[in-house]
């Protein structure tokens, strides 16, 4: 355990020492690594990123893999992977994902977002893309 | 604008008219005129180091010095310029009459486009998107408002600089139908790096057709109305921004009278759709941050929706 033997602190019972590192190891062990619960075929998703570069999406949001721009009048993207639903009211699935990029005022009623101008093979790699992200740290 | 930049073959590389075709036979004998010297010099060094030694006594001798550092690049490089000059000098040749005249004013940090006449008055006026003939030479009189710009579109023309109290002529000419981008190559500050625009060539037939339903526009009454035109015009947009045949008469920024056909918006950047527009409205400074645009986030996004759909309608 390298990281507790960098963290020296004097005038503390080696026993208190060992209580400490066992407290923060079981902390450690709380959160299991995540598994990405969708994994899209990469041709795809690299194809669906160049649909969101063209289409221009970043320039109402921030999205992993797209330095710029990074609008922030939408929602950011990050960690899209593991939202509950899709702008609050769609399950997170790729098929409602693709079919929200392209036309989200019909499938959310109201929603800002307005229809993308992108074929449909485009809204599904543009969604693969967006539903495989796996940005956890 | 990106398209400038990149892509295979390069667009540097890749000219789309007699112009560019001149700039790049020029670039490439540079380069085979830089890499038979650079063959010299290294070829020289290796004498001067491993060399037999009657051969070094030879390249240290004054003839050496006479021929190899002053008689032939004397005579290459002077050579070579005056080719230089007389093979690129017809692209800045005077206004004959006999071409479209565009004056593109770069501004920060976007491009004032104004299409003219042949007595040089404003005939229609655009933003960061230059329409013209294929196979007819364009005269391009590049100004600045503020600082030095510069226009570049590899595809068709080497750079020019856009001078502050002057007038820079510049000839393109296409060879091809087809969508080339160019950026400001000249340093100017804040989003330089964001500042684009597009030029669309097409043929001459499809060009006046183009240039007829743009006058034909500016002749009839701006019909299109709605929610969206009122929030335009309230939330002060006009102050900056002109749109033909409605009271929004600013001249700071672009002219929107034909926003609704432009290919990109932001000045080259960004594609144009009612998404983009809609994200440019509510947070131009999050897109090209420095732009003299405010971020209207104080409309909502039904307002922000509605203003877009009315700006689409201008074409």
């Amino acid at each position: 355990m390298r990281g507790q033997r960098q963290i020296t602190i004097t005038g503390i019972q080696p026993a208190a020492r060992l209580l400490a590192g066992l407290c923060l190891l079981a902390v450690a062990a709380c959160k299991p690594p995540e598994e990405p619960r969708y994994t899209p075929d990469k041709a795809i998703a690299a194809e669906g990123l160049q649909v969101i570069k063209q289409a221009g999406c970043a320039a109402c949001h921030e999205i992993p893999g797209v330095t710029w721009p990074a609008g922030r009048l939408g929602p950011s993207l990050r960690g899209f992977d593991d939202i509950g639903l899709i702008a609050g009211a769609l399950p997170n699935t790729a098929e409602n994902l693709a079919a929200f990029l392209r036309n989200a005022p019909a499938v959310k009623p109201g929603s800002t977002m307005p229809p993308i101008p992108i074929t449909p093979d485009e809204a599904r790699a543009a969604a693969a893309y967006l539903y495989g992200i796996d940005d956890d740290v | 604008m990106f398209d400038a930049l990149w892509g295979w073959p390069p667009p540097v590389l890749d000219p789309a008219g007699p112009y560019a075709d001149k700039v790049t036979v020029l670039a490439w004998v540079l380069l085979a005129l830089g890499v038979i010297v650079t063959a010299i010099v290294c070829a020289a060094l290796w004498v001067a180091i491993k060399g037999p030694p009657r051969w070094k006594q030879r390249l240290g001798g004054e003839s050496a010095v006479w021929i190899g550092g002053i008689a032939f690049p004397g005579v290459v490089l002077t050579a070579l310029l005056f080719w230089g000059l007389t093979l690129t000098a017809d692209l800045t040749d005077d206004i004959t009459g006999n071409e479209q005249r565009i004056r593109v004013t770069g501004e920060m940090w976007w491009f004032r486009v104004q299409y003219l006449d042949e007595a040089g008055r404003v005939v229609m006026e655009d933003a960061n998107e230059i329409h013209i003939p294929v196979g007819q030479p364009v005269v391009l009189e590049l100004r600045s408002a503020d600082v030095i710009h510069n226009f570049w579109v590899p595809h068709l023309s080497g750079k020019k600089d856009m001078v502050p109290g002057r007038t820079n002529l510049l000839r393109i000419q296409a060879g091809e139908a087809g969508q080339f981008g160019g950026v400001c190559a000249e340093y100017c500050g804040g989003p330089h790096a964001l500042m684009g625009f597009v030029a669309l060539a097409h043929e001459p037939a499809d060009y006046a057709r183009w240039q007829q339903a743009r006058l034909q526009r500016l002749a009839g009454p701006n019909t299109t109305g709605g929610v969206g035109r009122q929030l335009f015009m309230e939330s002060g947009c006009g102050a900056c921004h002109r749109v033909a045949g409605t009271e929004a008469n600013g001249l700071a920024g672009p002219d929107l009278t034909h926003v609704g056909t432009r290919a990109t918006l932001g000045a080259g950047i960004l594609p144009n759709h009612r998404g983009t527009l809609i994200g440019w409205i509510g947070d131009s400074q999050g897109i090209k941050p420095g732009n003299r645009m405010p971020s209207y986030d104080t409309l909502s996004a039904a307002e922000l929706t509605a203003i877009a759909q009315w700006l689409e309608q201008q074409r």
